[in-house]
């Protein structure tokens, strides 16, 4: 996980994103336990209960649950879930503001294609 | 617990007004961040609460009870600051049993690991100690006491990067280990923010803000782009404070941006740039 502190996004709200990212990437399993609020809060030096709102969005989207007594679990299905929901985000977060940036740039539509299947080629990406 | 209650506190001292009627609630079990510049009255009032100083008038309660010349509350509040109350010819060790005397709570054995941590040797005399040592000796005590409230002025004076980043941890573990009311103030505001719950500003001996650190960056936002375009995107907008750089320009307004006009960029002011434009006079 990381967390950037100087980013304009707020500290809990990087906090759910960077525990969907270990869900996505399998770091944080499904039906297995993540961090505690506690070892999230001392780890990054936040305030406990700012972690705790971030971990609570997460449990509101049923990402995780509650185990009484135990702790945070990573719901069955839940990378699917996050993947589909970033899926929806993607149009909005990337692909308008990358015609925006491109727009700003006086690209034109024909060489922002030409850029995007390059970078496809370029061999970073398969 | 109903935390401590200050009503109408206000103290002069000959020619200077430290505090003027300030009314503020602490809430129990938070960790609050309490901010100001040189002066404002920060430490006058953290050494209020812990009855170190009187007021001239107002009051200070906690849980319904003055805090004053009352031993049985002030034994659950433990403060540090540049007034020491113990005597620095004493050991290290020597001195937490004096403390543990006062509150029973006293953990030797957690103080002794802390120490261990920050490499503190517990058999010199605090005057024998640098002043980051000295600061450390201080935070280590005041983690130990187990008291409720727990008053930190300046807890990280002469830390080197290494023991700030070991005591953030430590206060933090404490934290969790046994939720209690922690009020740090210090001018290393952009370290701190993070370990906040609740930001208390004081300005020439007035409360100027007490807010949630969520609704901390709801307060303000920068605006940078051409003058004329941020002069025209400032026009009925309450000002913070501006800056220009060439043809450029950064205003810093107070609220929540809206829709931002193309050809401006918007940012979100932290704690620290927020404090800089509410308390520059």
């Amino acid at each position: 996980m990381t967390i950037n502190f100087e980013s304009d996004k707020p500290i809990y709200i990087q906090i759910a994103e960077e525990i969907e990212n270990g869900v996505l990437s399998g770091a944080f399993a499904e039906e297995t336990q993540v961090p505690s609020t506690t070892e999230i809060s001392v780890s990054y030096k936040i305030n406990p209960a700012t972690v705790l709102k971030g971990m609570n969005i997460l449990v509101e989207e049923k990402v995780l649950y509650k185990k009484r007594g135990v702790g945070m679990f990573v719901a069955s299905g839940a990378a699917e879930q996050i993947r589909q929901k970033r899926k929806e985000n993607f149009f909005d977060h990337f692909i308008l503001d990358l015609i925006d940036e491109a727009e700003k740039l006086k690209l034109n539509k024909t060489e922002l294609m030409q850029l995007i299947e390059q970078g496809y080629q370029s061999g970073r990406r398969s | 617990m109903n935390g401590i209650e200050i009503v109408q506190l206000t103290k002069e001292y000959k020619d200077i007004r430290a505090l003027d009627g300030v009314n503020l609630t602490i809430q129990p079990g938070k960790i609050y961040g309490l901010l100001g510049r040189n002066g404002a009255g920060k430490s006058t009032l953290l050494h209020m609460i812990a009855n170190r100083i009187f007021p001239t008038s107002g009051e200070i309660r906690m849980d319904g009870e003055s805090v004053f010349e009352n031993d049985r509350v002030q034994g659950r509040i433990y403060c540090i600051s540049e007034m020491n109350c113990y005597d620095a010819d004493d050991k290290v060790y020597k001195i937490w049993n004096w403390v543990q005397n006062c509150y029973p709570g006293f953990s030797m054995e957690y103080a002794n690991q802390l120490a261990g941590k920050f490499g503190l040797n517990i058999k010199k005399k605090p005057r024998q100690l640098s002043t980051g040592y000295n600061t450390i000796f201080k935070i280590v005590t005041a983690l130990a006491t187990d008291a409720d409230y727990i008053l930190l002025d300046e807890p990280i004076l002469g830390l080197d990067a290494n023991h700030r980043e070991l005591f953030y941890k430590e206060l933090l573990a404490n934290y969790a280990e046994r939720p209690k009311t922690i009020i740090i103030s210090t001018h290393i505001i952009e370290e701190i923010a993070d370990l906040l719950e609740q930001v208390v500003i004081i300005k020439e001996g007035q409360v100027l803000l007490d807010l949630p650190i969520e609704e901390v960056r709801k307060m303000g936002y920068s605006v940078t782009g051409k003058k004329s375009e941020v002069e025209q995107y400032c026009s009925g907008r309450t000002l913070l404070g501006e800056e220009e750089l060439g043809g450029m320009k950064t205003a810093y307004i107070q609220g929540e941006p809206g829709e931002i006009p193309a050809g401006l960029e918007a940012a979100a002011l932290d704690l620290q740039k927020l404090f800089i434009r509410l308390t520059n006079s």
